[in-house]
């Protein structure tokens, strides 16, 4: 720690170049923390989804519908503690680009399973009571400027109503997410409503949201409740929602695989030139470390200003980087409507540090070596 | 006036090419410059051109003559749905072709099925089509490459080349069960590297039962007479009384499905991009003020003897832009190399079902890499031009 002024000083000497090479790791890292943000999000759900939580879908595909009467069947399943049921909706709000997921729900059913929705109470009990009410979450009423009590048409696609009217909903409520990976997008109606729209005469669901006694026993469960349906016209198939997410994620395929592996190409292609650059400014003052030696410093002193050198520029240009990103997707809305749920996780923020500082250690590495072994006879004859 | 600018341009020449020829003095600052900026340029071509191609794939489905009529306000097939009597009404409607067995429309069912992907082992939804007889000459360029085609009413289908690549399961002989259904492959095809190379199709008939769909189905593909009735034969069907239709014409109706993913992978290649080339300029600067700083000497002789700035100036951005273009085109070639031609799989979000693609490195994403790399080079070199240009020469002479 003495010798920090020194190095500090040797840093100051060229404040140019050192304030680009700080400048180009800090970019480097910073780009290291926004594609660990989006990885983090591309697998959104998959690590904060109720671990208690399962969802049984037809076993066909998402899209086929289930019977309404498997509610009661699925909820006196052993082990299963409630359940609750979802439609997809997937209306237009003015335009087709203006996407967000639509679902008709049973209000306190939905609310009782999703207890990370946090809707404030006056606004839960309108929303219970009213038929055409709806909720929506923070994002999404930002996004459109959406107000307690507009009125938001929503041009139907799949669902029409019988009459040819369209839909209007009521909104009653908006609900932020109990953390900070709550999906805060999502729009959700009386099934109710849509079922009275339709003719009173539904009959059928989307989808099954499940919560269980015990999640260790998920497995079980699960196969207890396909078997009950086995052989039906309605086969299901129930998995934990955190491999329903996964397997959806997976689905978007080897491309998000494709981009974060060149994305991380280009990251030690960055730490690369970086770390040319840092071994290059040492190389330069070998005289002045051959000077060092001469004045009574040990091999091993030089050595490691020479180390603590690089290990300075990376940990400030790259902790600074990180930090930024970091402090980004915590205070602001970042990802947009792309990515509602922009945040970089505390594993990336503390691998970015650990990256940070192997590239201080292999970047010094060689010119500590070489100045450890310097020569002051064969380093002075040259200057 | 004219001798001026000759020996003007003779410093020039001479100052550059004095820089050039000891360029391997700095050969490790350079390096660290081409490396640099060869990975922005790679990875920005690389990421756009999975957009690309992604954008190509959905364009190429579908000429001038092929049309899809769904019910108006659906933004997919998915979401349509369209009565026996409608695409009754549709099939006679003026405009369509007609082939050996009658009107040239095809009355269709978009339904999605599990299927798992071969590189993954999880299940993906992958588009299960019902096709009417008129199907295969709706699309101009079908054929069978393995096996043959369905036969009507029975519960076979056939897979396209791209969900027999990408999924798993889909060879010729192969049986799966749906539901309470069980199915034979029985043939591939190829509708020429469009999306629908992606589905399997079966007999519409047989999937109306099997998915509870009545005598109703969800769209009709139509192959017109010629590309210009397009407008007859949509007036003729939207102001029919009796039907509620979309009329679309099956290129623009690909695109539309484009427009989101490959709109928002581009928006990420060029942020990336973009973000990624602040950090190259940053390393051509530090190169190319080192070697300015390491030249200080050299400089101040130069314009000690008279040389003017301009030259100066001039000879340090050759140097930096020439490094950069070098970089530029290793990070192209390289682009070329590991991406083109390179397959995958997405989903598509408007129907989620999957599309398989084909990356596509074009002429026009590879001079936007160089023109980005040559950017990149000129900002590189800018500023430690112009302090090569301002160096007080009786300072930097007295410099050992």
């Amino acid at each position: 720690m003495k010798y920090l002024h020194l190095l500090w000083a040797n840093l100051r000497r060229k404040k140019i170049r050192t304030s680009l090479t700080l400048l180009s790791i800090f970019v480097a890292f910073a780009l290291f923390g926004v594609l660990s943000a989006i990885k983090a999000a591309f697998g959104v759900g998959v690590d904060i989804t109720g671990i208690d939580r399962l969802l049984t879908i037809h076993k066909v595909s998402i899209i086929q519908p289930l019977p309404i009467s498997y509610l009661n069947r699925i909820k006196a399943t052993e082990g299963v503690s409630d359940a609750a049921f979802a439609v997809w909706f997937g209306g237009i709000y003015q335009e087709p680009k203006n996407f967000f997921a639509q679902m008709a729900v049973e209000p306190e059913d939905w609310l009782r399973l999703y207890s990370e929705f946090v809707l404030p109470e006056d606004q839960k009990q309108k929303w219970f009571s009213t038929r055409t009410g709806a909720v929506v979450g923070r994002v999404t009423a930002e996004r459109f400027g959406w107000e307690v009590g507009d009125r938001i048409p929503i041009q139907g696609t799949a669902w029409r109503p019988q009459d040819g009217s369209s839909w209007e909903f009521d909104l009653v409520g908006i609900y932020e997410g109990a953390e900070k990976s709550t999906d805060e997008t999502q729009f959700l109606f009386h099934y109710d409503y849509l079922d009275q729209a339709m003719g009173g005469n539904l009959g059928i669901v989307g989808w099954y949201v499940l919560r269980i006694d015990d999640p260790q026993g998920s497995v079980e469960v699960a196969e207890r409740i396909d078997q009950q349906f086995a052989n039906s016209s309605n086969e299901t198939k129930t998995s934990t929602e955190k491999a329903f997410v996964q397997s959806f994620a997976n689905q978007t395929g080897n491309i998000q695989q494709i981009v974060t592996g060149i994305v991380s190409i280009v990251f030690f292609t960055l730490l690369l030139v970086a770390g040319n650059t840092m071994a290059q400014s040492v190389r330069e003052r070998t005289g002045e470390l051959a000077v060092l030696k001469t004045v009574g410093f040990t091999d091993r002193q030089v050595m490691a200003m020479v180390l603590g050198e690089s290990l300075l520029v990376a940990i400030l240009g790259g902790g600074a980087g990180l930090l930024m990103v970091w402090w980004l997707t915590q205070t602001t809305d970042l990802g947009g409507t792309m990515f509602p749920t922009l945040f970089m996780p505390v594993s990336a923020l503390i691998s970015g540090f650990g990256f940070a500082i192997l590239l201080g250690f292999v970047t010094g590495a060689v010119p500590a070596w070489q100045a450890l072994r310097l020569n002051i006879v064969n380093a002075l004859r040259k200057v | 006036m004219i001798g001026n600018l000759i020996s003007w341009l003779t410093q020039v020449l001479t100052v550059t090419w004095f820089n050039l020829s000891n360029i391997r003095a700095r050969l490790g600052w350079s390096a660290s410059t081409i490396i640099g900026i060869a990975g922005v340029v790679m990875v920005c071509v690389g990421i756009l051109s999975i957009a690309s191609g992604f954008r190509s794939t959905l364009a190429s489905t579908g000429d001038a003559e092929s049309i899809i009529v769904m019910r108006s306000g659906s933004g997919t097939e998915m979401m349509s749905g369209l009565g026996m009597d409608s695409t009754k009404i549709i099939g006679d409607a003026p405009g369509v072709g007609r082939g050996e067995a009658g009107a040239l429309a095809s009355s269709e069912l978009f339904v999605i099925v599990d299927v798992p992907k071969k590189s993954s082992g999880t299940d993906a939804n992958v588009p299960l089509r019902g096709v009417s007889p008129a199907a295969y000459e709706v699309r101009g360029d079908f054929e069978i490459l393995e096996g043959r085609t369905f036969e009507p009413g029975r519960k076979e289908i056939i897979v396209g080349e791209a969900a027999a690549g990408e999924f798993a399961g889909l060879d010729v002989g192969a049986q799966l069960r749906w539901g309470e259904n069980d199915w034979t492959v029985v043939g591939i095809f190829s509708t020429g590297g469009t999306a629908e190379d992606t589905e399997i199709w079966c007999d519409a008939k047989v999937l109306q039962p099997a998915y509870r769909r009545g005598n109703s189905f969800q769209s009709v593909h139509v192959r017109l007479a010629s590309g210009d009735q397009f407008d007859t034969f949509k007036d003729a069907l939207t102001t029919d009384p009796r039907l509620n239709v979309k009329v679309i014409s099956k290129a623009d109706y690909w695109a539309d499905q484009a427009s989101a993913t490959a709109g928002f992978i581009q928006v990420f290649g060029m942020v990336i991009g973009g973000l990624m080339g602040f950090g190259a300029i940053f390393g051509a600067l530090n190169t190319m003020y080192t070697a300015v700083s390491t030249r200080t000497k050299e400089i101040a002789t130069l314009r000690a003897l008279g040389f003017g700035s301009g030259p100066v100036v001039i000879s340090v951005l050759v140097e930096a832009v020439l490094l950069a273009l070098v970089g530029g085109i290793v990070g192209c070639a390289l682009a070329y190399l590991f991406f083109n031609d390179f397959r995958a799989a997405t989903l598509n979000f408007q129907t989620f079902s999957q599309i398989a693609f084909a990356f596509a490195v074009t002429p026009p994403l590879l001079i936007g890499g160089i023109v980005y790399s040559l950017v990149m080079g000129f900002v590189g070199g800018f500023f430690p031009a112009i302090r090569a240009a301002y160096l007080p020469v009786a300072t930097a002479l007295r410099q050992h």
